[in-house]
């Protein structure tokens, strides 16, 4: 219902901004179009609340990096964008109010972003999280963190610290970037510890705690002493945990304040300084041509990972943060998904002496060795 | 062993129903329905969180969440016992009522720390074999509902209060005959019914998810009206029924973290399917055991 009023609102809002839009769509010029450059705002949208706590409070942050980095900038923000036309407007009406740079950061809203960039040669559309297919329109591109990375390096201190050689993962549904997250949890995992196993339990939802709470307890239950999850609100999980004097690693934020004791580690998002890079490569007329002008995916390869690792917990050994430390060198000409990497069948998937690329990676559809559970089946 | 597993799990997530739907059952007793448990629910669940974050004291919550589920009880039997508003129309809208005041008010206690109940075994019982493991670890709300039950079984059928309520619900003008207010009484019974909702959407905040989430409840309070009418409004029968359902629920995660291969969305389904097929099966049956100004509401 909220999508219905919000879209009526945004609706009326679009047809205010309708005459302006227009006039900025065309360059004044006949000449080269340098899109971004001389932008006196910033627009970003987002699909959530900026208070969620999780993905659209990470992004939202962001944004505000972004106006601290420039304070000549005008940062203009939107929640609860939905992920369709309506996203269109609202870009449309922010760059009415003279941002030539939006941000689009839910997966959802690459086809509106695409659909803006087309009207508006003169502005920077970046999305985070999708993939354009074929070549990125010269104003236009994705990006987005290796988010598996930090997992991976968790998946080591998870090896390490469990006792019963059991790890457990709750997750909502089965989407790519989740597989690749379980699977690179289980590889980080049995790269310290061969023998180890990743129970995975889905909730069908994003945030249902009480769902959550059967999911810990069931695998608590079975022996497990390291729970991971991928969910928008985590505390559900992570309270069972700590009270059942089993160990956490977190996801999406630094949750250790309610697991004093059993925080491992985690991977958090940090999106204030590829936002101003990218903000800053759009102001300087550079956009066009350069990574950002494409599906640029950054990790340890590549420098500044968005998706950065969460402090250390106190269960955290010095050994251990050696061998996390060694496996970040690695990844920086590495991956973790280098192979051979087989699938629970035991079938190899990735060859020896084969490191995938980020797109095969984001299409990953299979667990691999070492995880207990089968993908929802429909 | 998975059987146990999973009656443990019902008895863990059957307990918020339980409330609920205890709380249903003295409602309809008394001849009225309150489709709008789920409000009262998510109006506890966020009252009891709320108050257990702000005094850090969860037994507080508990308290706040019973206050919150019964106001919103209170609106519900206003508009339907004085005003004599529509039964089902006011319940729907009270239910629409709590979801939205709990996702406006409650946005500031999403992802915030509240102290809540932790599993507490019980000594001797905790210990037996089974039936320790499935009654006797849980939170102490949940051993709550083991004296609430009887208790009300015992308030409605062996006390004047509960022959009272009983008669509101059978043949009011009785009441009146004797110089009862049946609508007095009604709006007791629905208060008091509406204070246990919120008590097991307290309980679902505070003891179980130790987290507040706007639409935590998640069909619970509707799942408890149906339960009502299948128990054929018998307190002990709820219980089992709440169970029933709580074990539903549970199978999916137990048989996940086992590594069961399985069909994910049929499972989830199980609950709602089980309740759908054990209302048609009992069909009018049920409607016999209505009390006599229920029915009315129902058969018309």
């Amino acid at each position: 219902m909220r999508k219905i009023i919000t879209g009526a609102a945004l609706a009326v809002l679009a047809t205010a901004c309708s005459a302006n839009t227009a006039g900025t769509a065309t360059p004044a010029s006949g000449g080269t179009v340098v899109p971004g450059k001389g932008s006196t705002a910033v627009g970003f949208i987002f699909v959530g609340p900026k208070d969620d706590y999780g993905y659209n409070q990470a992004a939202y942050q962001g944004s505000q990096e972004v106006a601290k980095a420039f304070p000549n900038l005008k940062v203009i923000t939107a929640e609860n964008v939905p992920e369709d036309d309506n996203a269109a407007r609202v870009m449309n009406s922010m760059i009415a109010k003279g941002a030539k740079i939006v941000f689009a950061t839910s997966y959802g809203h690459l086809d509106a972003a695409l659909k803006v960039a087309a009207e508006h040669p003169d502005v920077v559309v970046v999305q985070q999280g999708n993939l354009i297919t074929g070549s990125a329109p010269p104003n236009a591109g994705t990006f987005f963190g290796t988010v598996y990375e930090p997992v991976y390096l968790a998946g080591i201190a998870a090896g390490r610290a469990t006792k019963t050689g059991k790890l457990g993962y709750v997750y909502a549904f089965p989407i790519s970037q989740t597989i690749d997250n379980i699977d690179a949890f289980e590889l980080g995992a049995r790269s310290v510890n061969p023998s180890v196993k990743t129970y995975a339990v889905n909730t069908s939802s994003w945030c249902d705690p009480a769902k959550q709470a059967e999911a810990a307890a069931n695998l608590l239950k079975q022996g497990v002493d390291v729970i991971t999850q991928h969910q928008d609100c985590t505390a559900t999980v992570i309270k069972a945990t700590e009270a059942a004097g089993a160990m956490t690693v977190g996801y999406h934020a630094d949750a250790s304040a309610i697991a004093p004791k059993g925080w491992l580690t985690g991977s958090q998002w940090n999106w204030g300084p590829l936002y101003s890079d990218i903000v800053r490569t759009a102001l300087g007329g550079t956009f066009t041509g350069s990574k950002y002008n494409g599906n640029f995916r950054v990790g340890y390869k590549t420098g500044d990972n968005p998706f950065v690792q969460s402090p250390y917990g106190p269960l955290v050994d010095d050994k251990t943060r050696r061998l996390i430390e060694a496996a970040k060198d690695t990844l920086k000409s590495g991956s973790p998904f280098a192979g051979p990497v087989r699938d629970q069948e035991g079938k190899v998937r990735i060859p020896d002496g084969t490191t995938p690329d980020y797109e095969t990676i984001e299409k990953i559809d299979y667990f691999v060795e070492g995880v207990v559970g089968s993908l929802p089946k429909s | 062993m998975l059987i146990v597993d999973v009656l443990t799990g019902g008895v863990r997530g059957g307990t918020a129903i339980m409330f609920a739907a205890l709380g249903e059952t003295l409602a309809e007793r008394a001849g009225v329905v309150n489709l709008g448990t789920e409000g009262c629910m998510l109006v506890g669940a966020l009252g009891g969180y709320a108050v257990a974050a702000e005094t850090g004291n969860p037994w507080l919550g508990l308290l706040a969440g019973a206050l919150a589920g019964a106001l919103l009880g209170l609106v519900h039997a206003v508009a339907v016992v004085w005003r004599r508003a529509d039964q089902f129309a006011t319940g729907l809208t009270l239910m629409f009522l709590g979801l939205g005041l709990t996702s406006l008010f409650g946005a500031a206690y999403v992802g915030k720390a509240a102290p809540g109940f932790d599993p507490v075994p019980l000594p001797v019982l905790g210990d037996i074999p089974v039936i320790g493991e499935i009654l006797f670890r849980h939170d102490p709300v949940t051993y709550l509902t083991f004296v609430a039950a009887p208790l009300l079984w015992f308030a409605l059928n062996r006390t004047k209060a509960g022959l009272l309520v009983r008669t509101a619900g059978e043949r009011a003008d009785v009441l009146h005959v004797h110089g009862y207010s049946p609508g007095l009484i009604r709006t007791v019974a629905v208060t008091a019914g509406a204070a246990l909702a919120g008590l097991g959407g307290a309980q679902l905040s505070t003891a179980y998810a130790h987290a507040w989430f706007e639409g935590m409840t998640a069909g619970r309070g509707f799942i408890a009206v149906a339960l009502v009418i299948f128990a054929a409004w018998r307190p002990l029968w709820v219980v089992a029924g709440s169970y029933l359902f709580g074990a539903a629920l549970a199978v999916a995660p137990a048989l996940q973290a086992r590594g069961q291969s399985l069909n994910q969305f049929a499972l989830d389904a199980l609950p709602f399917v089980i309740t759908l097929v054990i209302l048609a099966v009992l069909g009018r049956r049920t409607l016999r055991a209505a009390p006599e100004e229920l029915r009315r509401v129902f058969a018309r």
